[in-house]
């Protein structure tokens, strides 16, 4: 059965330059894509073109089924969409704008004042309600794009970098509000901020040069990162170039880097396919009565990831 | 169709959160009363009825509908909200359509405060009402007519500066296109055909017995057919240049 919002063979030419070449992927609800990728990469034009903004030049866009295209005023009334720097009638205040976005989505009476008050108090706006957009400070502007983006409840979302500029309380208060959204929604985000992967998402999608160079769940693409299953060792009162020594012999292990430090010897210990070797490194302390100060795992972080598939050699 | 409703309502109520709204309105008044009863010698006429203060429309809505048609478009590309209205489930129509009311509705409200001038001439002889009623529906319908182009115009560019001169530009080709001037300048090289489509294309041509209080079908036929144009122009252009 094909996914909720179904993109196919998308592709966006901007004059000479191919922003978005070719991109497929399928987004059910429950899921919360993180869109990762460089600067440029086509993150935000390929958002553009799944609410229906920007006509693409090959390939379709397709929410329950049904072609954006074909039928842009029924696909959009079930998209929420948060634009790239979040643009606001600056004139308006937010309860006037609120108003007017639930109008167009078809509320109106109690309804509309109910989901208005409903969202305001989701993202925290009451305090601000009746200042004009323009003079918000950044970070309220951005609450006042999500809160018109949640508005009506809608089955897809859609947030091209939902937390820039907002402070860390509100940057943990926007992503639980993502999180507690996720279970009847397809939500797609795009973000730089590597963490907020892991602490909302549940699928990554990493592009660069308008291509999709990797997709899967944080902890796959984690398993990338040549720190995976990589063990930190720090052992005190040992000579550096024995302990490198002996954690290089052992089976499963490709390389060991140890440094001295304050008087310890901190060692990283790369295993040879990713495979779990904390067994081995710990046998080998107890066997040689090494004074062990700290031993643990990585996971592997996504920023390495990130940064060896997304940089060319 | 109520979707152009609500975006007409917030654009018209956009005109009253700024100043422009009342200095347009202050502008207008004022440049009437001038024209009408300075340059058009209302009194020394003799005469009671608007024809002057009619005659003067074409032009003075020539350097002011620019002013309020250059933000409809320019402001929203500008800004980037374009990108916001245009993913709200709203049709392209609905949106240029919306605008355009807007600007349409705030036309017609200045437009509708220079009573005073029809209550003067009422109180000053027996004008024919009729007459002055279907010159003020002439009026607007003119109106129409700049406020489209300008809205098709915005929709090229960003900066409302632009927007508003090239606007002015293409008024006034539709403006003199009924001048003598400007006929005898193509009359020399091109098919008479053309000279006079040229001359046909001219609001003077049209608004000319419209001020006189005559209005035939053609008229109307002429600027509808106009705003209709421009208008999808106007959601032609948006298409291809919201990307941008
Ligand atoms: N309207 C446009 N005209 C020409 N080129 C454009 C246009 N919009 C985007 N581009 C180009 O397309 C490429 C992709 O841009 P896009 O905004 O999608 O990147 P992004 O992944 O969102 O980047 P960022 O992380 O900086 O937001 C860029 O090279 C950009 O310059
Ligand atoms: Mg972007």
């Amino acid at each position: 059965m094909a996914a909720l919002v179904e993109i196919n063979h998308l592709t966006k030419r901007f004059s000479f330059l191919t922003a978005v070449d070719d991109i497929s992927f399928g987004v059910d609800k429950g899921e919360v894509l993180g869109f990762l990728g460089p600067n440029g990469a086509g993150k935000s034009t390929t958002m553009k073109m799944i609410t229906g903004f920007l006509t693409p030049d090959a390939g379709k866009v397709q929410i329950g089924g049904v072609d954006i295209v074909d039928q842009a005023v029924a696909v959009k009334k079930r998209i929420g969409y948060l634009p790239e720097g979040a643009p606001l009638y600056p004139d308006m205040t937010p309860a006037a704008f609120l108003h007017f976005v639930g109008a167009v989505r078809g509320f109106s009476g109690e309804e509309l004042r109910k989901r208005i008050r409903d969202t305001v108090d989701k993202v925290h706006l009451t305090s601000v309600l009746e200042q004009s957009i323009g003079t918000l400070s950044k970070g309220f502007k951005r609450r006042v794009g999500i809160a018109q983006a949640i508005l009506h409840d809608p089955e897809v979302l859609i947030l091209d970098e939902p937390t820039d500029g907002l402070d860390p309380n509100q940057k943990q208060e926007v992503r639980a509000l993502i999180r507690n959204m996720a279970t009847d929604k397809a939500i797609i985000l795009s973000t730089h901020i590597l963490e907020e992967v892991d602490a909302v998402c549940n699928r990554v999608i990493i592009v660069a040069d308008g291509k999709i160079v990797a997709d899967g769940t944080p902890s796959q693409l984690e398993a990338k990162s040549p720190h995976h299953n990589a063990v930190t060792l720090v052992v005190s009162d040992v000579d550096q170039r024995h302990v490198q020594q002996q954690l290089e012999l052992l089976t499963g292990v490709a390389s060991a880097q140890c440094v001295v430090q304050d008087n310890c010897v901190h060692c990283t210990v790369y295993p040879a396919n990713g495979n779990p070797i904390l067994a081995a490194v710990s046998g080998i302390a107890r066997e040689r009565a090494w004074n062990v100060e700290e031993l643990h795992v990585q996971r592997g972080r996504l920023d390495d990831v990130f940064r060896t598939i997304t940089t060319k050699e | 169709m109520s979707s152009v409703w609500i975006i007409a309502k917030r654009e018209l109520s956009g005109y009253f959160t700024t100043p422009i709204a009342y200095v347009f309105i202050v502008i207008f008044l004022f440049l009437n009363g001038v024209f009408t009863f300075y340059l058009g010698s209302f009194f020394e006429r003799g005469q009671a009825d608007l024809i002057t203060f009619f005659g003067f429309h074409p032009w003075l809505y020539l350097a002011l509908i620019p002013a309020l048609t250059m933000r409809l478009w320019a402001e929203e590309r500008k800004a980037g909200t374009i990108e916001l209205l245009l993913t709200l489930p709203v049709s392209m129509f609905e949106a240029v359509l919306g605008k355009f009311l807007a600007t349409w509705i705030f036309a017609a409200i200045a437009l509708s405060l220079t009573f005073p001038m029809w209550l003067t001439v009422n109180y000053l002889g027996q004008p024919d009402n009729g007459v002055i009623l279907a010159s003020y529906f002439g009026s607007l319908l003119m109106a129409g007519a700049y406020i489209a182009i300008g809205s098709c115009i915005s929709a090229l560019t960003k900066n409302q500066v632009i927007a508003f001169v090239i606007t002015v530009v293409i008024c006034l080709i539709f403006l003199l296109s009924g001048f003598p001037l400007v006929l005898d300048f193509f009359s020399g090289w091109t098919p008479e055909i053309l000279v006079r489509a040229i001359s046909g294309l001219s609001f003077l041509t049209y608004f000319d017995d419209i001020s006189k209080g005559i209005i035939e079908l053609r008229d109307i036929v002429y600027f509808v057919s106009l705003i209709i144009f421009w208008l999808f122009a106007n959601a032609v252009l948006i298409e291809v240049k919201k990307a941008d």
